[in-house]
């Protein structure tokens, strides 16, 4: 019988949680073997360049990695790069359990963690598979887009979501003709507010790209067995010798699914991380968590933040310890010259104040709800956005009264939440 | 490869690579300089890879920017006028043997 601590924590993903939830499960004083198994054939890296410097040919993969391979060494973490759990299976008896890879290696373990991430969501038409139809999620798929992008004039953008906003901004720098063809009837409509979204439709639209909202793909033609053209539902044939399809992804779960874990639109979580299977930790993109701020129901967030703030605490279950996830989330996006911040979760608002000015691009939006603050999304107002991130994390507020009063900085009417407020 | 000399929380000396071009938060994190985080990984959003910079060097490093100054200001815990954002200095040959100090507390 192997005992406890020998066979140690095996860490699923070996993306930006499941770098965290290593290196924080070290810091926590755990002496036990971890080892960190990613798919991918790098060493691990930041994901957030992929869409912007990466893909504009700006920085390398080199000055991306999340850690020196030699940081994990120096930490007793075994890493293994270039290959996929494909199977796991808990022991009979006990916690434990063995994990299996697809080139046949069988890693044994005490306890688990799941940062296995997403998958871009497939677009589902005719010709979808056609070479040219490129998704964006790996350094791979960036590379590949990277070279391809080099040699196209006219690119397609399906998806009017932050990644394909992004790639939009970076095809547009290059000088390449680009659309962006949305499906809803707004942009980036799971994050923001429509006043968010009429905004990066101008901006984008200033810019020189052609936004078609409401727009459905229904195929993808062909010439010489490469994309030629995007097809909507209305007829419309739109002509591209590149098509980045960016319509959201879908967390990783099936490894959750052969534990017979909790999985509702992802893996289900408690604040510690703690899937519905004791000695099993999840974290990341691939998670459902109740709402960090005390907001209703089970929220999924893709974010650095979120993975960086439950890998943490994901280590700190782990370990032992309790330390709820109530970190305020917050999360960026570059688009040109314009840098989106955003604090909080604005989800259930029910009213808004603009402060700044719109026209010249530097301004943001405060959400409440009941008069409570719930979150700012800040357009290059980056003292808005601290200053919400602050009064947020302090449990303060800031009346809308005050956001609206651009000619006092916010940080000066950051207020305590009055009790029973 | 430019060097950066972290003087960490205890006053142990680091010295690092970096690469040209690269940002000394990135060069922090990759080798696993304690007290600096770069949770944003260099997006001047996070205020955590907060540094002082030496005496010497402030001039070196240029000005503070418009964003990093709003997120010093109200990021981090003890502002003083070395205070700089790590993930906003570009290494250069220029700047080889930078030295800076890493703050008490982060984020």
């Amino acid at each position: 019988m192997t005992g406890a601590g020998m066979t140690g924590t095996l860490v699923v993903g070996a993306s930006q949680a499941g770098v965290q939830l290593a290196v924080s499960l070290r810091d926590c004083g755990d002496t036990d073997p971890i080892t960190l198994i990613g798919d991918e054939p790098h060493v691990p890296y930041q994901r957030p360049p992929l869409s912007k410097a990466y893909l504009h040919g700006t920085t390398d993969l080199e000055q991306m990695m999340l850690r020196a391979p030699d940081y994990l060494v120096d930490r007793d973490i075994t890493l293994i790069t270039g290959d996929r759990v494909d199977r796991i299976a808990r022991t009979a008896h006990g916690t434990g359990g063995e994990a299996v890879t697809a080139s046949g290696l069988r890693l044994p373990f005490d306890r688990l963690a799941l940062t296995v991430g997403a998958r871009p969501r497939r677009l589902r038409v005719p010709g979808a598979d056609l070479a040219g139809v490129r998704y964006l999620r790996t350094a791979d798929d960036a590379s590949m887009l990277r070279d391809l992008q080099a040699g196209a004039s006219a690119i397609v953008v399906v998806g009017g979501g932050f990644i394909g906003l992004e790639a939009a901004a970076v095809a547009r720098a290059q000088g390449k003709s680009v659309t962006v063809v949305e499906a809803g009837d707004r942009l980036i409509g799971r994050a923001v507010a429509p006043v968010m979204s009429e905004f990066y439709l101008a901006a984008h639209r200033r810019r020189g790209v052609d936004v078609r909202l409401g727009a459905q793909v229904v195929a993808m033609e062909a010439r010489d067995s490469r994309v030629a053209a995007v097809v909507l539902s209305d007829g419309t044939r739109i002509a591209a010798d590149l098509v980045i399809v960016g319509i959201g992804v879908e967390p990783c779960t099936e490894l959750a699914e052969q534990l017979g874990l909790d999985v509702s639109g992802g893996i289900v979580v408690d604040e510690m991380a703690r899937t519905s299977l004791a000695g099993v930790v999840a974290a990341g993109d691939c998670t459902v968590q109740p709402h960090p701020l005390g907001g209703e129901g089970l929220v999924r967030l893709e974010s650095v933040q979120n993975a960086v703030s439950q890998a943490k605490v994901a280590a700190a279950t782990l370990a032992g310890r309790d330390q709820p996830n109530v970190a305020v989330p917050w999360f960026w996006s570059d688009q040109y010259d314009l840098k989106l911040q955003i604090a909080g979760l604005s989800q259930g608002y029910d009213h808004w104040v603009v402060r700044g000015d719109v026209a010249a691009e530097a301004f943001s939006v405060l959400y409440y709800r009941g008069g409570e603050l719930l979150a700012v999304d800040a357009v290059n107002a980056g003292a808005d956005y601290m200053a919400v991130r602050k009064a947020l994390t302090q449990g303060g507020t800031i009346s809308p009264g005050a956001a609206g009063d651009g000619a006092t900085p916010l940080r000066e009417r950051i207020v305590p939440t009055a009790i029973g407020a | 490869m430019p060097k950066v000399v972290f003087i960490t929380l205890g006053g142990a000396e680091r010295i690092v690579d970096a690469h040209l071009g690269e940002s000394v938060m990135s060069a922090a994190v990759r080798h696993g300089i304690p007290g600096i985080i770069g949770e944003c990984g260099g997006n001047c959003s996070c205020a955590t890879c907060h540094v002082y910079v030496a005496d010497e060097s402030i001039d070196e490093v240029g000005p503070v920017g418009d964003m990093e100054d709003d997120l010093l200001d109200l990021g981090v815990a003890d502002r003083r006028e070395s205070s700089r954002l790590a993930c906003q200095i570009a290494m250069s040959d220029a700047l080889d043997g930078l030295v800076v100090q890493v703050p008490q507390e982060q984020g």
